[in-house]
């Protein structure tokens, strides 16, 4: 039996679970019953199945429902199955123990529910809507805009509430702007709305005059990303597009020099940070767009020093391995420029000048993070295509000189390097440095490395062990305990694969997955995860383009502002 | 403690004798009526044309009838009820030895079954018969077969043909042989040869399955599924999870395969090539199966090439029998009533009554088919008893004919504007849309089992008063008609709850005034959108009712769901007027042709079939889909019928001679609806890919070449010209198309519901 189970191409009940069944209702089953059993309950499955599947084309669906497989069962006069109704995957837990795997059933309070006060209204009145699609044959569809025209019609609530919060939020009065971007953050009622606000939020566009109203849409933003009960879908990517207008974009106020646009785009980059490691996985490809945009900011010399410090302080929310990824190989190309602003000392150049200060300081900051961030992940053995952190360092030196080095006097070695007095990188330097004056050819290649990963349990514990051992220490003396110790807990619980047995083959495809969230889905990396990694959340299905209201289990992250903002915590 | 088991022996009796089995099940119904008339007439014919096939009853006479009985009497004996047998004898007038002289009655059968294969053969077939067939049993088998073929599946006797054993390890041998001589032979016959490979393969499957031999079976059908055409794919998945005896009871999809013969049609040549390589190979098994099992409808002339077989191939029965399509069928149009039109221009409308006739006259002629004259096509105008025109439903015909004259002629180079209902927020689900004909109602049915009816006209949607205010109001004015209708409960959107599942069918009645709903729950309700209740609930599907549809000109519905069954009903009957049965799996779709007189049913069985509303007889079957049939659409004219699949295909068929006449290939999904434009120049198809598709009906209609050659066998050669007659592919915003509708002016709409 177990031969040809290979050649069905049906998913089967094992005669195994059939027993445990059994046992679970107090019977005893002899083997041979359990292996008749499983089969029929496969066939009975298989035409309740294909029974359903007729429901489903009936309702004009692509989508098979629990409810189309209850029906067909009851054609064949088995009861339903009651409690898997809702539109949300389910979550499949695992007992490691047991080999077990089930569906969390959790107890719901209805107290809490019946109580409840956020409860979802005024949004879901079906209704037909006539638009002319095709005049005389020919499209007339005007082009589809990133903002989708709304298709929902608002109730006079809601627009009364729309025109009230925008009035508040762009409007003079602080308090009034406060209590409705708490509101907005917090009201569970307004997923009617996202198009609207997202559309408001766009305007950024027409007043880049006054830092005043973009810090206020800013603002907005916050609110609408940080509010659990909306939906954002893929507005996501039209809120990103703003917020990467304030960052990047040379603003009419910033012409000028009193006004404080730096901390407008300081902001707006914290803000792109949060977005994208909250929201980040609604929308594909969203880092990647995100970074080249960044990029190709950075490489273009005619935008004004605003811009490029608006790239720079952007790749540092999004955390160091973006900086290694874009900054650093493009840094010794920018340096020359920014060599040339700082060191004329014309008066003209006065004003470029402290800009280009501005921009200093921000890759120093960016930099220095890379490095610390790059000594505590150091003993990672699948990055076989970073470059190595001396290298790294000298590298930098080169730039920065001293004002390097002073970052990092207070501890005199971490990661397990000695002192980085640049003499003794000196040494080093030369062999490394053909390595590293030509990073993009190492980088770039994606690096198919086969790993056998001969499961020798004990030794493998052992190096993760002494390993972050010696990222506990490191971490301790740099003062980041917290987050060095939510790193230890973390690889324990998620990666240790239960499975012992034949070795097993991985390949590892370096270079191009860097960002925290891929590293959270890469099964072979066993042994440390250099960033905080998001905690347990299985990939969304993304049914509802649309707002949903009512998704509460939206997974809240922690950031905190010290983690990215350019106040180093010395 | 014998009495028990008598009495269900005597059941058995009378049930056997009857030839028909009533049963209880499904429906209730079975499928004789339409079925066994038309086998009955058809059998002459059949003879003539030279058929081979086995239990092709030569006229029922009494020498048949005989043999039943002893067929009965031999089943008494054979169980130990020598009593009954007795007494069965006696009634019966039997002689006392009329058991004994066994080997006459098998021969007797033999010829019966070889009758038609012609003298020589008949002899070698029978002598072939008769040592692969248990004697004793073959008579018992015989009748009884005959009994169950063309009625409803008694299951343990369907199965029980299948307990002739042959040897299992042996099949194999036999399906690579013929396989090895179908392969051998010229091209011509190979195509049309190998159109038996799949019943073949599946009829001995389920003989293995049947006779517990499960890991031959399994090898078998792992061996030899793979040369199977791709469109049985579907069938083959579900024959390939069976794989148990007791699997078998109850699967709908072998019972079908079992109840009806699998048809093929193949050429004289092609088919006395098979017969003589069989003979000679003494290849029992595989003679047996076919003559049990396949109907092969044998005719004269060239073999059809691969294209032509596979055009009309697909069906889970196979081709449909020549003689199927060979009934007339009235289909042309009803002559419209004459009405006094005041067909002036609006501002002059209602005065002078005197001066329209005159008018009249020239305008009517651009109304095109339906003129005076009446159609030499048509049926009498009362084949089907019509409900007379009231009032409003003549002035709705002047509303018709006025809208009319401002029609735009649609053509290739004059598309129509589409106009895109979306149901928004219809997160409970969208499972059927209807619009009226005057397009200022749109109704929704929905998987909650709510019905919503929407007007789309500033007009709102308003109830009637309640008994007491309607008291109250002036009988005698002018506006009673406003009177009564109550103000205050005026609306966009009625709701209707009554059903208690999903709703799959809604239809409106032309008048408007009534709507038809058809659920999972079994029943279909008829609801007024007067007072916006539910009037009446029709039951007698016990299943889910798929679709529904009044007829055009109202009073009379058709519903078809998964008993497999049609209905037809009338609006002030409790119950149905007709019963439609034949088809071998859920009726998914039904409409009927415009003149009323028919009606057409789009089934799982990947067949269409016509019915006659007057007489209730299968008048045509059409065969060519490779998936469930979810759309059909008649043109105006009542000539053409268009059918959508599940395969994404649409499928043109004339239906005066029965013939597939178009294929239109562009849409990746299962296709919902279709609908002629006015005049039915366009035809548009709304898929579940999210586009409507525009093709030039006039041009698929017009390339026809109709010879007589191909009006006599129905083998057409169609050319695949689908790019050519496809007008344009217009995208939705991720929303299928479920309904399509031509407003009386030619506007396009169509409705879905919008899906994130």
């Amino acid at each position: 039996m177990a031969a040809d189970r290979e050649e069905r191409r049906f998913a089967e009940v094992s005669r195994d679970s059939v027993k445990l069944m059994a046992e679970s209702a107090g019977l005893e089953l002899g083997d041979e019953v359990a292996a008749l059993l499983a089969e029929d309950v496969c066939y009975r499955l298989r035409e309740a199945a294909q029974s359903s599947a007729q429901f489903m084309r009936h309702a004009k669906r692509k989508k098979l429902t629990v409810d189309d497989f209850n029906k067909a069962l009851r054609w064949s006069n088995v009861e339903a199955i009651c409690g898997y109704g809702a539109q949300d995957a389910m979550l499949f837990r695992s007992v490691k123990e047991g080999e077990l795997f089930f569906v969390e059933d959790r107890d719901i309070n209805l107290i809490e529910l019946a109580l409840a006060t956020n409860i979802p209204k005024g949004c879901a009145e079906t209704m037909v809507r006539a638009n002319v699609a095709y005049l005389d044959g020919k499209g007339n569809v005007g082009p589809q805009g990133t903002v989708p025209a709304a298709v929902q019609s608002l109730s006079d609530d809601l627009l009364k509430y729309y025109q009230q919060i925008t009035r508040a939020i762009l409007g003079e009065d602080p308090h009034l702007m406060k209590v409705a971007l708490q509101d907005l953050q917090s009201n569970s009622k307004i997923a009617a709305l996202l198009p609207y606000f997202v559309y408001v939020i766009s305007g950024v566009k027409s007043v880049s005059h006054d830092l005043e109203q973009l810090n206020r849409l800013l603002h907005m933003v916050k609110s609408l990303v940080q509010n659990p009960y909306l939906y954002l879908g893929s507005y996501v990517r039209s809120l990103v597009s703003s917020v990467m207008y304030c960052i990047l974009e040379p603003l009419a106020a910033s012409i000028n020099p009193l006004n404080d646009h730096w901390t407008l785009r300081d902001y707006a980059a914290l803000l792109l940070s949060h977005i994208f490691w909250t929201h980040g996985d609604l929308v594909s490809g969203l880092y990647r767009q995100i970074l080249l945009s960044l990029q190709k900011v950075l490489s273009d010399p005619v935008r004004p020093l605003c811009s490029h410090y608006g790239a720079v302080v952007g790749l540092h929310a999004l955390g160091w391995k973006a900086v290694e990824r874009v900054l650093f190989p493009h840094l010794p190309a920018y340096w020359a420029n920014l060599q040339a602003v700082l060191d004329d000392y014309s008066v003209s150049n006065a004003q470029v000048k402290a800009d280009g200060h501005k921009v200093y300081g921000a890759i120093l900051v960016a930099v220095e993070r890379l490095l610390k961030m790059k000594a505590l992940s150091l003993p990672q053995p699948a990055e076989g295509c970073s470059i190595p952190l001396p290298a790294m360092y000298s590298e930098l030196y080169s730039f920065f000189g001293d004002s390097l080095a002073v970052r990092f006097s207070t501890e005199q070695s971490f990661g397990g390097f000695s002192p980085c007095t640049p003499s003794h990188f000196r040494e080093t330097r030369k062999e490394p440095l053909g390595h590293v004056s030509n990073p993009d050819t190492t980088r770039k290649m994606p690096q198919l490395t086969a790993n056998l990963n001969i499961t020798l349990r004990p030794q493998d514990q052992s190096l993760a062990r002494s390993s972050m051992q010696r990222s506990r220490a490191s971490s301790s003396r740099s003062g980041q305990r917290s987050i060095g110790l939510s790193r230890d807990v973390f690889p324990k619980a998620r990666f240790t694969s239960p499975h012992s047995g034949p070795p097993t083959f991985s390949f590892v495809i370096g270079g191009r997955q860097m960002g925290r969230r891929c590293q959270g889905r890469r099964p072979f990396q066993t042994i440390f995860v250099p960033t905080p990694p998001p905690p347990v959340v299985l990939p969304r299905v993304y049914t509802h383009k649309l707002p949903v209201i009512g998704r509460v289990c939206k997974p809240l992250r922690r950031w905190t502002r010290s983690h990215y903002s350019l106040h180093l915590p010395l | 403690n014998e009495s028990a088991p008598q009495e269900s022996e005597s059941n058995q009796i009378v049930s056997c004798s009857k030839i028909h089995i009533p049963s209880n099940h499904l429906g209730g119904f079975n499928r004789s009526n339409a079925n066994d008339g038309r086998l009955l007439s058809s059998s002459p014919g059949a003879g003539t044309g030279g058929t081979a096939t086995g239990n092709n009853k030569p006229a029922p006479g009494p020498p048949e009838e005989q043999q039943t009985l002893l067929a009965v009497l031999q089943f008494l004996k054979k169980s130990k009820l020598a009593e009954s047998a007795e007494i069965l004898r006696r009634e019966a007038g039997l002689p006392e030895d009329a058991l004994d002289p066994k080997g006459t009655d098998a021969s007797g059968s033999g010829p019966g079954l070889a009758a038609g294969s012609g003298q020589v053969d008949g002899v070698d077939a029978s002598s072939l018969l008769s040592r692969v067939t248990v004697s004793s049993s073959a008579a018992a088998q015989a009748p009884k077969k005959a009994a169950a073929g063309e009625d409803q599946p008694d299951v343990s006797v369907v199965l029980s043909a299948y307990s002739q054993q042959g040897d299992p390890s042996l099949y194999d041998a036999y399906y690579s042989g013929l396989k090895r001589f179908i392969e051998s032979v010229l091209d011509c016959h190979r195509a049309e040869l190998s159109q038996l490979f799949y019943p073949l393969f599946v009829h001995m499957y389920l003989e293995l399955v049947y006779n517990n031999n499960e890991s031959v079976a399994k090898a078998f059908f792992e061996k030899f599924s793979g040369d199977q055409e791709c469109y049985y794919e579907q069938d083959l998945r579900i024959l390939s999870s069976l794989t148990k005896k007791e699997h078998m009871k109850g699967n709908e999809t072998l019972l079908d395969f079992r109840t009806s013969k699998f048809v093929l049609r193949i050429s004289r040549d092609s088919y006395q090539l098979l017969k003589r390589h069989l003979q000679e190979r003494q290849n029992n098994q595989i003679w047996n199966i076919i003559q049990e099992h396949l109907y092969i409808d044998i005719f004269d002339g060239m073999p059809r090439s691969k294209s032509q077989i596979d055009a009309m191939s697909g069906s889970l029965a196979g081709e449909a029998r020549r003689e199927a399509n060979k009934a007339k069928v009235f289909y042309g149009l009803l002559k419209e009533p004459e009405i006094e039109l005041p067909l002036d221009d609006e501002d002059e409308e209602a005065e002078n009554e005197e001066g329209k006739p005159k008018k009249k006259k020239p305008k009517k002629d651009s109304m095109g088919s339906k003129s005076k004259k009446q159609d030499p096509n048509a049926p009498l105008q009362t084949r089907i008893p019509l409900p007379e025109l009231k009032d409003s439903d003549k002035l709705d015909k002047i509303m018709y004919m006025k809208e009319s004259t401002k029609r735009i002629r649609l053509g290739s180079d004059n598309l129509p504007s589409i106009c895109f209902y979306t149901f928004l927020n219809a997160y409970q689900g969208l499972t059927a849309v209807d619009v009226t004909d005057d397009s200022s109602l749109i109704a929704g049915g929905f998987a909650d089992s709510t019905v919503r009816v929407w007007s789309v006209t500033p007009k709102k949607l308003r109830k009637v008063k309640s008994a007491a205010d309607l008291n109250l109001i002036d009988k005698e004015s002018d506006d009673v008609l406003e009177r009564i209708m109550d103000e205050k409960t005026a609306s966009e959107l009625k709701i209707l709850y009554g059903h208690s599942g999903p709703v799959y069918g809604i239809s409106f009645s032309p008048d408007r005034n009534y709507l038809l709903s058809s659920s999972e729950d079994g029943t279909i309700r008829l609801w007024s959108l007067q007072t916006f209740t539910c009037l009446v609930g029709y039951k007698g599907h016990n299943y889910p009712v798929w679709d529904t549809q009044f007829s055009p000109y109202g009073y009379y519905f058709v519903s078809g769901g998964h008993d497999r069954v049609a209905r037809l009903w009338a609006t002030d009957h409790y119950q149905p007027l007709r019963i439609f049965a034949g088809h071998l799996a859920d009726i998914t779709c039904t409409r009927f042709h415009p003149n009323s007189n028919y009606v057409a049913t789009g089934s799982s069985d990947r067949t269409i079939r016509l019915w006659d509303v007057l007489n209730g007889n299968c008048v045509r079957i059409f065969t060519g889909h490779k998936g469930p049939i979810h759309a059909l659409a008649f043109s105006p004219n009542g000539k053409f019928l268009a059918s959508g699949a599940t395969d994404g295909r649409v499928l043109l068929w004339d239906i005066g001679h029965g013939l597939m006449v178009g294929e239109l290939k562009g849409h990746t999904d299962t296709i919902y609806s279709l609908r002629f434009s006015r005049d039915g120049e366009i035809l548009a198809s709304g898929s579940m890919d999210n586009t409507v598709r525009l093709w030039d009906a006039m041009k698929a209609f017009d390339d026809l070449e109709t010879d007589d050659f191909t009006a006599a066998t129905g083998h057409i050669h169609l050319q695949d010209n689908s790019q050519e007659l496809l007008l344009g592919t217009y995208m939705t915003k991720s929303t299928p198309v479920l309904h399509l509708h031509f407003t009386r002016r030619n506007l396009l709409l169509a409705a879905g519901a919008y899906n994130p």
